[in-house]
This record gives structure tokens, C-alpha cells and sequence, in this order.
């Protein structure tokens, strides 16, 4: 009987391999498909057990953290400041998978390296799931200022550190508590209306047109147009505020005094290829280039009365109009702040940046985000061209509200789209610009939607410069 | 050195594996290293050198490394179990000290276990009772659609399965014994298939059949897979006839898959098996859920596992029980989880190893047929749980929460030491 022992030990030996064959296919071979498998709730699990790191402002300020509940052991998240810093830094409930802002956009370095190289000394015990602090440039004080100057107005203020393209202040209104952002609230609040709020730039759009106008070499500042009101464009006539003629002026002198007609006749004469290059340039028809999810950005571009966007330099769209900020044009307010940036950096203009490094638990940077050109816009001599017209605006033209009063030049435009029906009187006041003028550190966009007639230069150049003051106060 | 020598120096790794197991358990549950840990190691070191002792004066001749291999799985069982449940631990280790009584039992009782033989109907009638139980109203449990378990005052359950097995392989080998040689001579060539005379193939019939009542019965393929192979692995080794093993296989192979398309539980759990990450099955009501995180639980395991104490237990159903395995691996991964299985084959080849040296049909027949129900146990739960075949509670072997399992492979245990102890008594 001994052969049949043996064999049939053999068969058990085989048996045995096809339990270890197969624990191998699922230990081993099919491991990373099985991790990844969407009904595999142990990733995610995994990553509730880690203590996610800080989310945290310039100054320190945490603005979320981990709280470890007591039952369950999971880490959830909290945020101190709710409201006030909403929109940049979101919001990440992993169970529900409701995520948004920093929160999701830096989700790999806030849970921190992945615990595969830990397992092999796992059984020697030590639990180092801890993640990495995301420090941010944004300023609480400019924020808070930012909040308490619009007041609940519907809006938005977005600061650029030009030279580096860092967010020193994103803050819209209406906000909501991102500690209870399934909380129902009105008016969109949960949309970013910095980085998706799509509003007619109105005038502050010429500082595009300038820059299209000078760059391509087609005009100076001291170029010659007539301003007289009104003006055919596209077949339409246009007119000025107020139907203000102003005869021969120069390009400075047009845009101090927000001249129409003119810069929609600069625009159709430079052309409509050209323009949409320089609109490219600077950033319009794409996402912008920051670190937040990809759901919580708009392309800034004209679209059509049906609200269908214009391929880039579409015969469709009304160039004359556009280089106003009307014609369908529709545009962020971070978009305007990277335009006033792309002046105010020698017409390089930076990637918007929100998060400057990774720090681990122990202190470590493990990552530096580091800045990066997004394009130059123009060259060094436009820009400084531009630059000193804007500086025209703050100093006599209709951005005077804007000044600064301590000697610090600050250059900027002011814009005032008309919008709803016609004789709504309903006005979407602007201000960009940028401080100091001759050193720039600052760039900043300020909107306010839906106004009863009020003017870019009245509401929004106050808020700008008050912002740019507690920003350089703040030594930035 | 001695066989008893080497057999107490087996248990040393026992005691230094439940010494560690329990420090590691303990520094991931605590962040502290209580004594205790140390204390459950010196009591269970106690509890096998004392078992060792009863060894050496009784069965002095019997194979030095089976209570070892087993001390080693025990101790590695209930570190799990304690890492899963400290209840179900402590009740464990309580089980653990009845077993060790039945073993002594065993060991005393039946030193001339032969006379087993004299028994051997009331044996089987008693293990198809046991097999049957579960199904009885009143008594019976149905865990996951199967009934392997009958409550017993106390809030106890039982898995009777566990000793029937025992019963049967007592059975068939006293069976076997008597009727291997007629079973050869008087088989027949039917259409070039040889097939033994149906006179003495009856009972093994009659065997088929139960397993396949036991299918229908218990609605469960793993148990009675178990009791087959079993079967089949004897007749073969009692008479050397491939083709009995042949047609033995088509017929289960035929009632498997009679049953498995036309009974909704069987038909169910071969689905489950079948299609465990199709959301639909993995989202209904005792559907591919446990099949399915057994396997995710696997390939977060990788190579060498999280550690001890590191498993996200409330993805794993039936941790200490059904999925254990499931556990190994995720914390030790596939080093552990094959250091486990290797361990298992060791034991089972001690037990051929001693069927090879016994000196009479039964004994051989004996170690032979509780070696492979051993063997088959864990092939049927570790294959479910790694999806080889569809997935079964059976428990695994010294490893597994359940107190019916651990007595009863004791019992196994001390019936193979007591054959290996007369096969390797020196003639003189």
C-alpha cells in the first residue's frame, strides 16, 4: 500500500501548491488591480486610520486639521476658520467621497507617503501614519479684510504676489462653512467665484487691448486715436460713457479716461488673430494653472448670446466689443488678477499658486511647490509701458478711489460692465491692478456682482487698495 | 537525542511564537507590552509540556514531531484569535484545555485502539447522526445558508461535522480492511472500465449517496468534499485501483453539478465564486461580500503583510472562524500565509509517514484516512478563502475559533500518535 501513500501524499502536495499559487495570484500578482478595485473600501479605510496633515495660512493659521473620533478611530477633518477660507481649501469627507479645494487637490501630500515600504517593518509595530502639513501663501488679515469690505455683497477679491504668482488672498462672497458644507445655503455659495465666477470684465479688459496694441508693435502710448462717441463697430454703433466725445487722444489718455470707441477701434485694427494671441498669453480659453481641482475652475473667454463659448478667434465674435470687456466675454476674477500680474512681473506672468510646500510631521520640507512661468505675456518694455498707463488711472483718471495716499504708486483699471436687460441699469464694477507700481509685490482683481449702477472706481478700487495696503503692511 | 527529546524541543518554538504573537498583538493594541503576554505563553508551554509528558510515559514510541507541528499551530491559532477577540480567546483557550483532556482521554482509553474495530457500526451510525443533526428544527443553525452547527444550551454552538469525520474515517478504514482484497479479485471489466463488485462496493455507495444527502442536506459543497476525498483517498490506497478513484470522482462530479444548478443556495455560492467583484452579487444579501474582501484582504497583505493587529477587521466577516486565513495573510502576507500551510504539510506527512511504518491494513488504512481529512480540511477552507473552490465554513485546523474543532482534532491527534506509537514499537 505504500506507492498509493506516497502518491496520494503527492496529491496533497499538489493541493497544497494550488493553495500557495493562489494565494500569490492575490497576494502578489493580481494585488494592485484587487487595492484599486472600486468595491475595495480598505484603501479607503487605510487612509481614514492616517492622520491627514494641516492645511495652513502664511502666517501659521491652521486652517484644517485632523480630529480623531473616538469610536470608529477614523481621522476626520475640521476647519477653524470655516467660511472665511471656504473656497481655497475646500472640504474632504472620504466616506461620502464629497471632496473639494485644497483639501482634494493635495490630498496625496495631507495623507502622506503611501504605507506599502512601512508594511515590511509593520509587524515590528510603530504607526507612523501621519501626513504632511500643506503650508499656503493666503494671508489671513487681507482675507479677513476681503470679507469684512464686501459685506456680504456678492463678489469677489483675488491678491497675486506677481513675481512668484502665489494666492495671497481668495475670498468670495457669499462663503459657506466648509465644517458643514452639506448645510443647504443660497446663491451658489459653494462656487469659488474667484476661480469660477464668469463675469464681463468691462473695462478693466483694456489693459489686454493696450498690451496687444503695443506689444505687436502697431501702437505706443503716444499713438493718436479719435475718441469721438459714437462710433460704428461691427456694423453697431458704440458709444462712450456717458456719449463723451473726446477727439484725437493718446493711447495713456484713452485709457485714464476708460475711452470705448477707441480701444474697440485699436482692437478691430490690430485684428482679431492678434488679440486672441495676446488673450491666449495671458491666460484666457484655458483652465488657469492652479492648484485647485480641475471642477472648480473657468476658462475665461466670450461666448455667444446662446451662452455657447467661441472657438478662439471665431469670425463670430465681435472683436471691437471684446477688447472693452463686453461682447459676450466672460471672465474670472483670478483670470483679471493674472492680467494685472503679467503687467506688473515685466510681462512674465507666473502660475496662481495656492500651496508653497509639504512639511512632514517631523519638520521636513518634502516638497517645495516651486513657482512657474505660465507664459511672457509681452515684452519687458510694453509691460513697463502699460505699467506707467495704469499708474495714469490711479493717479488722475477713474481710478483715483484707489490711491494709496502714502507715497507708494499703485497702478491699476477700473471697469464697469453693464449687464441684465438694457435700462436695467445693472453694473458689474471692476478694479485690477497692482502695488508698488514700481516695484510691484502686490496684484489684485476686485468684483462686485450685480450693482444698482455703481462704478468700478467707487466700490471696487476701495476694497483693492485697502487690500493692498494690509498686504504690504503685512510685508509682502 | 531521543524521540521525547526532540519533541519537547519542538515546543519551543510554540512558546516563543505565542510569547511573540502576543507581544506583537499587544504593542499594536496598547502601545504598551503588558506581562500577560507573557503569562499566556508560560501557561500554554505549561499546558504542552504536560501534554508531552503524558506522551512519554504512554506512547513512548510514537512520532516526536506531530504534537510539536500541532503546539505550533495551536499557539499561532490562538494569537489570532486573541488579535481578532479576547473573549473568543479566552473561550478558545478553554477549549484548548478540554481538548488536551479528551486527548489524554483518547490516549488512555483506546491504548489498544484496534478494538475500535468492534465498534464500527455504532461509530458510523453515531457520525451520520452528528451529520445530520444540524438539520433537526429546534437544534439545528443555519450559518450563511449552510447548516454545519447545532446550538447547545449556553449559547454555545457546535459544529458536530467535526467528529463525524473522525467516526468515518474510524469506519471505512475497519470497512476497507475487510473487503480490499475481495474488491480486487472480484472486480469486473465492464466496457474496458474496471468496476469493483457491487457486492462490497455497496457500502461505498451508500457513502457516495450520504455525501451527496449531506450536500443536499447541509447545502454544503466544501463538507462533503472533505468526506468524499476522504473516501475516495482509502478505497484508493486500500486497493490500488486508480479506475474505483476514477469513477468515484465523475459521479461526485456529476452530483456536484446537479446540484450545484439546481439548488438556489449551492447555485449561489458557486456564483458567489464564480463572479465575486460583480457589483450585484457583491452587494446583495449574503451574496460575494466575504468571498470578495477575503481576496481585497489578501492583496493589502502583499508579501509580507501588515503585522499583527493591523487588520481592518470590519471588512473581513467571520475573522476568527471562516476567514482566518484571510486575516493570516493580510497581517503576515504570503511568507506567513504559506509558513502556515507548510507547517500543515508537515503534520500530514507524519501522518503518511506513519501509515507507511504501520504494521497491519487498519492502522494504515487509519493514519491514511485521517491524514487526508486533516489535509482536505484546510484545502477546503484555505481554497475557498483563496478562491480555488467555492468558499465553505469548515473551520481550519487548531486555527480557527471553535471549540468543537479544536477537542475533536485532538482526538485526530491522539488516534495518529497511538498508531504511530505501535508501528514504531521496537520488535523484539
Amino acid at each position: 500500500m505504500n506507492a498509493q501513500i506516497m502518491r496520494l501524499f503527492g496529491v496533497i502536495v499538489v493541493l497544497f501548491a494550488l493553495l500557495v499559487v493562489w494565494t500569490t495570484r492575490w497576494t502578489v500578482l493580481d494585488a494592485t488591480a484587487l487595492n484599486n478595485n472600486p468595491l475595495n473600501s480598505r484603501t479607503l479605510i487605510t487612509t481614514l486610520k492616517i492622520k491627514r496633515g494641516r492645511i495652513l495660512a502664511a502666517d501659521g493659521e491652521t486652517l484644517a486639521r485632523s480630529v480623531r473620533q473616538r469610536k470608529t478611530g477614523y481621522w476626520l477633518r475640521t476647519y477653524p476658520q470655516g467660511p472665511l477660507f471656504a473656497q481655497p481649501v475646500g472640504y474632504a469627507n472620504l466616506i461620502s467621497r464629497q471632496e473639494a479645494g485644497l483639501e482634494k487637490y493635495r490630498l496625496p501630500y495631507l495623507k502622506g507617503p503611501s504605507t506599502t515600504l512601512n508594511s515590511v517593518f509593520g509587524p515590528l509595530g510603530g504607526n507612523t501614519n501621519v501626513g504632511d502639513d500643506v503650508y499656503t501663501y493666503l494671508d489671513p488679515k487681507a482675507q479677513r479684510q476681503a470679507r469684512q469690505e464686501l459685506a456680504g455683497r456678492p463678489g469677489s477679491v483675488v491678491a497675486l504676489d506677481p513675481r512668484t504668482g502665489a494666492v495671497l488672498t481668495m475670498y468670495s462672497d457669499p462663503s459657506y462653512d466648509n465644517n458643514h458644507y452639506n448645510a443647504p445655503c443660497s446663491d451658489a455659495c459653494q462656487l469659488n467665484r474667484a476661480t469660477q465666477g464668469r463675469y464681463p470684465p468691462g473695462s478693466t479688459f483694456k489693459v489686454v487691448t493696450a498690451t496687444a496694441a503695443i506689444d505687436s508693435g502697431k501702437y505706443t502710448p503716444e499713438s493718436l486715436i479719435n475718441g469721438d462717441s459714437p462710433k460704428t463697430i461691427s456694423g453697431v454703433p458704440l458709444s462712450n460713457d456717458n456719449n463723451q466725445s473726446f477727439g484725437e487722444i493718446t493711447l495713456t489718455k484713452a485709457l485714464t479716461e476708460s475711452v470705448n470707441t477707441v480701444f474697440a477701434q485699436v482692437a478691430v485694427n490690430v485684428g482679431r488673430p492678434t488679440m486672441t494671441k495676446y488673450m491666449k498669453r495671458f491666460g484666457f480659453y484655458a483652465l488657469p494653472p492652479i492648484d485647485l481641482p480641475s471642477d472648480e475652475l473657468a476658462a475665461s473667454r466670450p461666448y455667444d448670446f446662446k451662452g455657447r463659448p467661441f472657438r478662439p478667434g471665431s469670425p463670430n465674435e465681435d472683436i471691437g466689443r471684446i477688447a472693452i470687456g463686453q461682447g459676450g466675454l466672460l471672465v474670472t476674477p483670478l483670470q483679471m488678477a493674472m492680467v494685472a500680474a503679467a503687467v506688473a512681473n515685466n510681462g512674465k506672468l507666473m502660475e496662481p499658486l495656492l500651496s508653497e510646500k509639504a512639511v512632514d510631521p517631523d519638520g521636513r520640507t518634502v516638497k517645495t511647490f516651486t513657482p512657474t512661468v505660465y507664459h511672457q505675456v509681452m515684452s519687458p518694455k510694453t509691460a513697463s509701458e502699460v505699467n506707467l498707463m495704469m499708474r495714469t488711472v490711479v493717479d488722475e483718471g477713474t481710478g483715483t478711489p484707489a490711491q494709496l495716499g502714502s507715497g507708494i504708486p499703485f497702478a491699476g483699471k477700473t471697469g464697469t460692465a453693464s449687464i441684465g436687460a438694457t435700462g436695467s441699469g445693472l453694473t458689474q464694477p471692476w478694479f485690477i491692478g497692482f502695488a508698488p507700481a514700481n516695484n510691484p509685490k502686490v496684484a489684485v482683481a476686485v468684483t462686485i456682482e450685480k450693482t444698482q449702477g455703481q462704478f468700478g472706481g467707487q466700490v471696487a478700487a476701495p476694497i483693492a487698495r485697502d487690500i493692498v495696503q494690509t498686504l504690504l503692511a503685512d510685508g509682502k | 537525542m531521543s524521540a521525547r527529546n526532540r519533541e519537547l524541543f519542538g515546543l519551543i518554538p510554540a512558546a516563543l511564537l505565542v510569547t511573540a504573537g502576543f507581544a506583537g498583538v499587544f504593542i499594536q493594541r496598547e502601545q504598551v507590552l503588558s506581562n500577560v503576554s507573557l503569562t499566556y505563553g508560560a501557561i500554554f508551554l505549561g499546558l504542552c509540556v504536560a501534554a508531552h509528558i503524558l506522551i512519554r510515559v504512554t506512547l513512548p514510541n510514537a512520532d516526536p514531531y506531530m504534537f510539536p507541528l500541532v503546539a505550533l499551530l495551536a499557539s499561532f491559532g490562538i494569537v489570532m484569535v486573541y488579535r481578532v477577540s479576547a473573549t473568543d480567546a479566552r473561550q478558545q483557550a478553554q477549549w484548548f484545555v478540554l481538548g488536551l483532556i479528551l486527548f489524554a482521554v483518547t490516549i488512555i482509553a483506546f491504548r489498544d485502539y484496534r478494538k475500535l474495530e468492534q465498534y464500527r457500526y455504532v461509530i458510523v451510525v453515531v457520525s451520520l447522526l452528528l451529520l445530520v443533526l444540524p438539520r433537526l428544527p429546534g437544534i439545528g443553525e443555519q450559518v450563511n445558508g449552510a447548516y454545519l452547527e447545532i446550538k447547545v444550551p449556553g449559547g454555545l454552538s457546535f459544529q458536530p461535522t467535526e467528529f463525524s469525520k473522525i467516526g468515518l474515517v474510524i469506519f471505512l478504514a475497519s470497512y476497507l480492511r475487510d473487503t480490499r482484497q475481495v474488491m480486487v479479485l472480484g472486480a469486473r471489466r465492464v466496457l474496458g472500465v474496471t468496476l469493483p463488485p457491487l457486492k462490497h462496493f455497496g457500502p461505498v455507495l451508500i457513502i457516495w449517496g450520504l455525501a451527496m444527502v449531506a450536500l443536499l442536506l447541509l447545502s454544503d459543497i466544501g463538507s462533503s468534499l472533505m468526506f468524499y476525498g476522504a473516501l475516495l483517498s482509502m478505497l484508493y490506497v486500500a486497493t490500488g485501483r486508480l479506475s474505483f478513484v476514477v469513477i468515484g470522482l465523475v459521479a461526485f462530479g456529476i452530483g456536484a453539478w446537479y446540484l450545484g444548478t439546481h439548488i438556489p443556495h449551492v447555485n449561489a455560492r458557486f456564483e458567489d465564486w464564480q463572479h465575486p467583484f460583480n457589483s450585484h452579487l457583491y452587494h446583495a444579501e449574503g451574496g460575494s461580500f466575504q468571498v470578495a474582501n477575503g481576496i481585497f484582504a489578501q492583496a493589502a497583505g502583499g508579501l509580507f503583510g501588515l503585522g499583527w493587529g493591523q487588520s481592518i477587521l470590519q471588512l473581513i466577516p467571520f475573522p476568527q472562524t471562516d476567514m482566518i486565513y484571510a486575516v493570516i495573510t493580510n497581517e503576515l502576507g504570503l511568507f506567513g500565509a504559506t509558513a502556515v500551510l507548510v507547517a500543515y504539510l508537515l503534520f500530514i506527512y507524519r501522518g503518511f509517514k506513519t501509515a507507511t511504518l504501520a504494521r497491519d491494513s487498519f492502522s494504515t488504512l487509519l493514519a491514511v484516512g485521517l491524514s487526508t481529512v486533516f489535509g482536505l480540511q484546510v484545502f477546503v477552507i484555505v481554497g475557498g478563502v483563496t478562491r480555488v473552490i467555492p468558499l465553505t465554513g469548515v473551520t481550519l485546523p487548531f486555527i480557527s475559533y471553535g471549540g468543537a474543532s479544536i477537542v475533536a482534532n485532538f482526538v485526530l491527534l491522539a488516534l495518529l500518535l497511538l498508531v504511530s506509537d505501535r508501528s514504531r514499537r521496537p520488535t523484539t
